[in-house]
């Protein structure tokens, strides 16, 4: 009974999510309360479900660049070439870490301009960070004696990259995307104050006309779609560390 | 002698290179919100000064450019960036036409890259130099009194931001101890609550897995959300509760932005707190116990101790993440430098966003390093005194 369980809430938890962004208004009655002065009670200046499906697609274009940003400079600071950029990169990712979301976004305005632009640079930046770090981790705490082995069986570098480190440190990496995306999910709120169109643009709406259903809706989409790809990306990650633990023996 | 090419100084030489001869290095408008016009170093600065930084950046990009000995880098790289910051000060005066108060300069692309790449050349001096913590705390507080002495010197005065300052100089003190009070606050509350819920967490296993899942959730949440969120609740405690909006416990305002801040950082507290008590190790635990000690003696004595710079480390963590979510707080009217960042996004004034992003940004980036050399120094002097 203890197995199914976690496995039948998460499924409860996609079928609501998908009832609510595709028909709403069946959840109306349950919102009504917490308007005042008979305002809506659903948000009612574009359909959720495009504005959820945006808010996942400049998540993901965000993710995918930094994700590939990362883990080709990881690669190269970790090669004999780069080694000399090791100990920047690593002061570089501590700095860019205290530099808040709201700033990068608010300081891209004036470059890029309004929209989504601002909003994929500051998640693109943002996701960076825990990406690059993992994927350090994980190409400097490879098991020496496989490396080893790789190089002895005659690899060339290449080949020990992609066929040995790379997928190696995989379940690590992955551990950083799952961490960089569930940040960017919540970070893209934000980018609703730049007139970027994702769902925070549901909570800023609810803030502005004080309707707290706005906020509330707003809020648990995104939540409730952290909690499962941050629930699915793990179950990607321990699937990963499976398959590596045997092909490793 | 032979001259080898340094890897990051080829880095350097072409950022510097771009930055320094084709992007603009100031840019002027007629008043604040008209697009601006671009401005080369040459054409921002009156003739042999111009003239001089374009030397001072092009010897600074060669030392970079090539080997040379680290403490040369160093003095490259801190006579650079006090030229720029000197001379931006310079191109302002110079740009702004005499008795002309509309006008105005903020520094542009190239100016900011030129910063870029010379920090970038001060970080790998300083990150290869191996400072100790407190030389790193030092080095800090020298450019916190370089930057102040500028400010005071009235140097940089005619750029557009000290002018957005001017304007706003006692809302801007008033909205930075705001931002301070919420950030610090916040964390202090955060800590007196997540210490012993993490040890207790640590205690009882049954609790550990049920209030972690619950802290991961409410991370999950955006800060708008959350803060929108936690405006009905307080507005109905203030009316309904005695006392507490004599409290200042309101439905908008500070209220929300700190609980909301509050509960964000519960998790890295008491996270860190489980993580710390389970990693001291067994033989400590086992010898406190053998020594007779009591529980207590135990948790104060031995386990909390030897588990201090991870708990700093969770501290360290909401810390920088609270003075950056604080900005958000201005969204719902709980004030911080936020303010000044979404005024200026509403009326495309830059240099307003920039009042309210680069102190934020500077408040995170000391904090992360003081609290870094506090953990390394607690972290150090644990080692000496369990070896």
């Amino acid at each position: 009974m203890k197995a199914w369980l976690p496995l039948l809430l998460r499924l409860a938890l996609v079928v609501l999510l998908l009832a609510f962004i595709t028909s709403p208004g069946w959840f109306e009655p349950l919102l009504k309360p917490l308007t005042e002065n008979n305002a809506p009670a659903i948000y009612n200046q574009g359909s959720l479900l495009t504005l959820t499906l945006l808010h996942l697609r400049t998540v993901l274009i965000a993710t995918v660049a930094a994700t590939i940003v990362a883990v080709a400079l990881a690669i190269l600071v970790t090669r004999p070439a780069g080694a000399e950029f090791l100990p920047l990169s690593r002061s570089l990712v501590n700095i860019g870490q205290t530099f808040p979301p709201v700033a990068v976004l608010a300081l891209a305005v004036p470059a890029v301009g309004f929209g989504e632009k601002p909003t994929l640079i500051a998640l693109f930046l943002y996701g960076l960070l825990p990406i690059f770090e993992n994927a350090l981790t994980g190409l400097t705490t490879l098991p020496a004696n496989v490396v080893e082995a790789a190089r002895g069986a005659g690899m060339t570098g290449w080949q020990r990259l992609t066929k040995v480190e790379l997928p190696l440190s995989a379940p690590i990496i992955l551990g950083g995307i799952r961490l960089s995306v569930v940040i960017s999910l919540a970070t893209a709120t934000i980018g609703s104050t730049v007139a970027a169109r994702t769902l925070g643009e549901v909570i800023i709406a609810g803030l502005l006309s004080n309707n707290l259903a706005f906020i509330l809706q707003g809020g648990l989409i995104v939540a409730a779609l952290a909690v499962l790809i941050y629930d699915g990306l793990s179950a990607v990650e321990r699937y990963a560390a499976r398959r590596m633990g045997r092909e490793a023996e | 002698m032979t001259l080898r090419f340094d890897k990051l100084g080829v880095v350097i030489a072409v950022i510097t290179a771009y930055a320094a001869f084709l992007a603009p290095f100031a840019t002027f408008r007629a008043n604040r919100i008209v697009p601006g016009q671009a401005r080369s170093i040459i054409d921002a600065l009156p003739a042999t000064t111009g003239a001089l930084l374009l030397a001072v950046i092009v010897a600074a990009a060669l030392i970079a450019l090539f080997r040379t000995p680290l403490l040369l880098r160093l003095a490259a790289s801190v006579v650079a960036l006090a030229a720029l910051a000197l001379l931006i000060g310079v191109a302002g005066t110079f740009l702004t036409p005499a008795g002309n108060t509309f006008a105005r300069v903020s520094p542009a692309s190239g100016f900011w890259i030129l910063i870029f790449a010379f920090t970038l050349l001060l970080a790998d001096v300083l990150t290869r130099l191996n400072l100790s913590p407190w030389a790193r705390v030092g080095v800090l507080a020298a450019a916190a009194v370089a930057i102040g002495l500028l400010l005071m010197s009235g140097s940089w005065n005619d750029l557009s931001i000290l002018k957005e300052y001017a304007n706003r100089a006692d809302s801007f003190w008033a909205e930075g101890s705001k931002h301070v009070t919420l950030a610090l606050g916040s964390l202090f509350a955060a800590v007196v609550v997540g210490l012993p819920l993490g040890i207790l967490c640590h205690r009882v296993e049954a609790l550990r897995a049920g209030v972690l899942n619950v802290l991961n959730i409410i991370q999950t949440i955006p800060s708008i959300a959350l803060f929108g969120l936690l405006i009905a609740p307080l507005g109905w405690v203030a009316i309904h509760v005695p006392g507490a909006a004599a409290l200042g416990i309101r439905g908008i305002g500070t209220a929300p932005a700190f609980v909301a801040l509050f509960l964000y950082s519960l998790l890295p507290v008491v996270a860190n707190t489980v993580v710390g008590l389970a990693g001291v190790p067994r033989a400590a635990n086992d010898a406190a116990r053998g020594m007779g000690m009591t529980d207590r003696q135990r948790l104060f004595g031995v386990e909390f101790p030897l588990a201090f710079p991870v708990i700093l480390t969770g501290i360290r963590i909401v810390l920088v993440q609270n003075i950056g979510l604080a900005t958000i707080a201005a969204l719902i009217g709980g004030g911080g430098f936020g303010v000044f960042v979404f005024q200026g996004v509403g009326q495309t004034a830059m240099d307003l966003v920039l009042l309210g992003a680069l102190p934020t940004v500077a408040l995170a980036f000391a904090a992360a390093i003081i609290l870094d050399a506090v953990i390394e120094l607690t972290a150090t002097r644990r080692r000496v005194e369990t070896s």
